[in-house]
């Protein structure tokens, strides 16, 4: 008998009931909630009378509506201000603990949670938000869900799932300098497509995995949604266990050392078989440019606008056009030559410690480009902002001509008043192109901290990986 | 939940891959705390000309002729036919409340994102996987007035020509949805088991029920 994948092994160890249609009752270990997806399901749970199955398995804390600045103002406007009162008065009632605006550990609920040591190695983790793919960096198997099912683990902390396929996407070598895990991701979605990972759980691994920090492991795994996978994850190994050590909520004592023991199991076995295996060279990554309205449409820095002319798939020779044209940009036309309006540094992709430190470099000593109207750099916890300025990075930002903002989901989905104004051009650290994702007519790019923070210094994107740049990315 | 059987639908073809959740229904719609009303701002940004906010009345706003949903041969439509990957990107349920609100029952793709199709069965709508060149086939051969039957029971679609189409679905799933189940109340009939679970996961990982 082969051996197990690391997914086979979570998801056996999480099963309480399966049917005969192969679908099976999962155990949910950690229920992250935040104000945009929540009312529906506590309204649910109020209206038949239910309560939480274990209250000290949710955590809750506001994202998406909240402001990046004036926070002791208050939320401005009434709608966002309602959502965000609603959870909190929802988190009381129903006893559930929640980092509120004021706090210093409120964050982007995927920063929020590794950062707390809420979501930690072979654990299951779910959150009414399809960016939960980042927690599967600890090895553990994590994914977003609907309302309903927010309701359902509230209820009962459980989930009623069918198993999806195994994929291992296996990156070897050795990147090149200003080559970060944003760009490994981009070039993976580039290669399998958005649907690729459709039904699948994909396993990231190789060298060029390894070797990313945690940081850059959780950033790999947030975008495995954007590949179409509900769940990406990475085998627990020295990284992981250092990472989650004398975090507030990981285990003490011998909880600690039992957990340590059991966390080093959590990787697939050396003959484990994957229903798909792609394989990527790391040396071949350069920094990555979306040029339309999917993260699948990518190129690198290097290259020009694709000509949806040579494209023989029918559908997509109309979505390249379409694309295009929201886009206003032509084929042909080098990546190096597109000119922004705005930069944004954040998002539950890239809003921690080392992607801040990655776009300081960049930035240090330097001053916007006359053509950027706002850059943004919006950390993604109070306890981030906390360590960014104890490190100065604040200073080299605000000297730079970049705002230092609060920490929230921000101009990655623009549900706060950090947005794009119709037909602004955006160099963004976050995950979603789709029209109208950052504002309403708004031209989203997605590229890593060091590249958003060149382009908002050189008013255009810039490799940052040839010889001439590589003293700003150092 | 609304039970879904059988039904004889006019249907509406979106001649569009990937279709993204945040086309489906906006962010800005998504701060209601309600789960009902957001029908009239379903693909809001393709369907008016101008910028749409929550509560806003949409009877004087200005369409999109050119979107399909606004032709009046489709008005009505409880069917949707629509490329790979349809409900991508974000896993807000407001996507298929926003579809269910406007009247669609079911829709017809040659692939779903995972959590827009679980979504879907949480909230009556049924969404059928076909071959891509049986959809090819559907929007060739659609022409106004266009129906298909879906039967639910039976698995089979049967177009105008009396063309049979057979698709498949899970049998938990159908049962649920045949029979417009709470799923709530069926997962807590294994509560023993739950707690079971919990007892003996409490020993091999006790830091989780500290």
């Amino acid at each position: 008998m082969s051996g197990k994948t690391l997914y086979d092994k979570l998801w056996e160890d999480h099963v309480v009931h399966t049917e005969d249609d192969g679908s099976s009752l999962i155990y949910i270990d950690r229920h992250l909630v935040h104000e945009v997806t929540s009312p529906q399901a506590f309204e649910g749970l109020r209206l038949a009378g239910r309560k939480p199955w274990r209250q000290a398995r949710n955590l809750a804390v506001a994202d998406h509506n909240v402001p990046t600045t004036d926070r002791d103002k208050g939320i401005a406007d009434p709608v966002s201000r309602l959502q965000v009162e609603t959870l909190e008065k929802n988190c009381a009632e129903f006893g559930i603990t929640e980092f509120d605006m004021s706090d210093i550990r409120q964050g982007i609920v995927h920063v929020v949670g590794p950062e707390q040591g809420a979501t930690l190695p072979g654990m299951t983790v779910v959150c009414g938000d399809s960016h939960t793919s980042t927690h599967g960096a600890s090895g553990a198997l994590a994914f977003g869900i609907g309302t309903s099912e927010v309701e359902h683990v509230l209820a009962t902390q459980c989930l009623v799932q069918k198993k999806a396929k195994n994929m291992l996407i296996k990156v070897d070598g050795e990147v090149r300098p200003g080559v970060t895990a944003k760009d490994i991701v981009l070039a993976i979605i580039g290669k399998i497509g958005t649907a690729g990972g459709n039904g699948y759980t994909i396993e990231f691994a190789g060298s060029a995995i390894r070797a990313l920090s945690m940081e850059g492991r959780m950033t790999v795994c947030n975008m495995a949604i954007e590949a179409g996978a509900r769940a990406g994850l990475i085998g627990v190994d020295d990284v992981t266990i250092e990472y989650y050590r004398g975090r507030p909520l990981s285990p003490k004592g011998n909880d600690w050392f039992m957990a340590e023991r059991m966390w080093q199991q959590l990787h697939s076995d050396p003959d484990a078989v994957f229903d798909k295996v792609v394989e990527l060279n790391a040396a071949d990554v350069k920094p990555q440019v979306t040029w339309g309205t999917s993260p699948e449409l990518v190129v690198s820095v290097d290259a020009s606008v694709p000509d949806p002319a040579q494209e023989t798939d029918a559908t997509k020779r109309e979505s390249m056009k379409r694309a295009l044209q929201y886009m206003d940009l032509k084929p042909g036309l080098a990546i190096t030559d597109i000119k922004l309006d705005k930069v944004f540094i954040g998002s539950c992709t890239n809003s921690r410690i080392e992607d801040l430190r990655a776009a300081a470099v960049v930035a240090k000593g330097k001053k916007l480009a006359d053509n950027i109207k706002l850059a943004l750099v919006v950390p993604g916890s109070g306890l981030i902002k906390q360590q960014a300025e104890a490190e100065g990075l604040d200073k080299i930002f605000i000297e730079a001509g970049f705002e230092w903002r609060d920490p929230g989901c921000s101009m990655c989905l623009a549900m706060n008043a950090d947005r794009l104004e119709p037909g602004e051009r955006c160099a963004s650290t976050s995950n979603r192109n789709f029209e109208g994702r950052q504002g309403y007519g708004g031209r989203t790019h997605l590229v890593s901290p060091a590249m958003a923070a060149a382009a908002a210094i050189a008013g255009h994107f810039v490799d940052v990986s040839t010889e001439a740049n590589q003293g700003a990315t150092a | 939940m609304r039970a879904f059987t059988k039904i004889d639908a006019l249907v509406a073809p979106l001649d569009r891959a990937n279709v993204d959740t945040d086309a489906i229904i906006p962010k800005q719609f998504l701060k209601s705390i309600r789960r009902a009303g957001f029908g009239p701002f379903l693909f809001d940004e393709w369907r008016y000309l101008d910028h749409g906010e929550p509560d806003m009345d949409c009877t004087n706003r200005p369409i999109n002729p050119d979107f399909v949903l606004n032709k009046p041969e489709y008005k009505g439509a409880e069917l949707l036919l629509t490329r790979e990957n349809f409900g991508c990107g974000s896993s807000r349920e407001h996507a298929p409340w926003a579809l269910e609100d406007f009247g669609f029952r079911a829709i017809i793709a040659p692939s779903f994102a995972d959590i827009f199709y679980n979504n879907c069965f949480k909230n009556g709508i049924l969404p059928i996987v076909l071959d891509a060149g049986i959809v090819d086939d559907l929007f060739n051969e659609l022409t106004e007035g266009y129906r298909l039957t879906v039967d639910l029971e039976t698995q089979k679609i049967v177009t105008p020509s009396g063309r049979e189409i057979a698709f498949e679905v899970d049998a938990n799933r159908k049962f649920r949805l045949l029979n417009g189940l709470d799923d709530i109340a069926l997962t807590l009939q294994h509560a023993d088991q739950i707690h079971a679970y919990e007892t003996e996961r409490a020993k091999r990982a006790p830091w989780l029920f500290g």
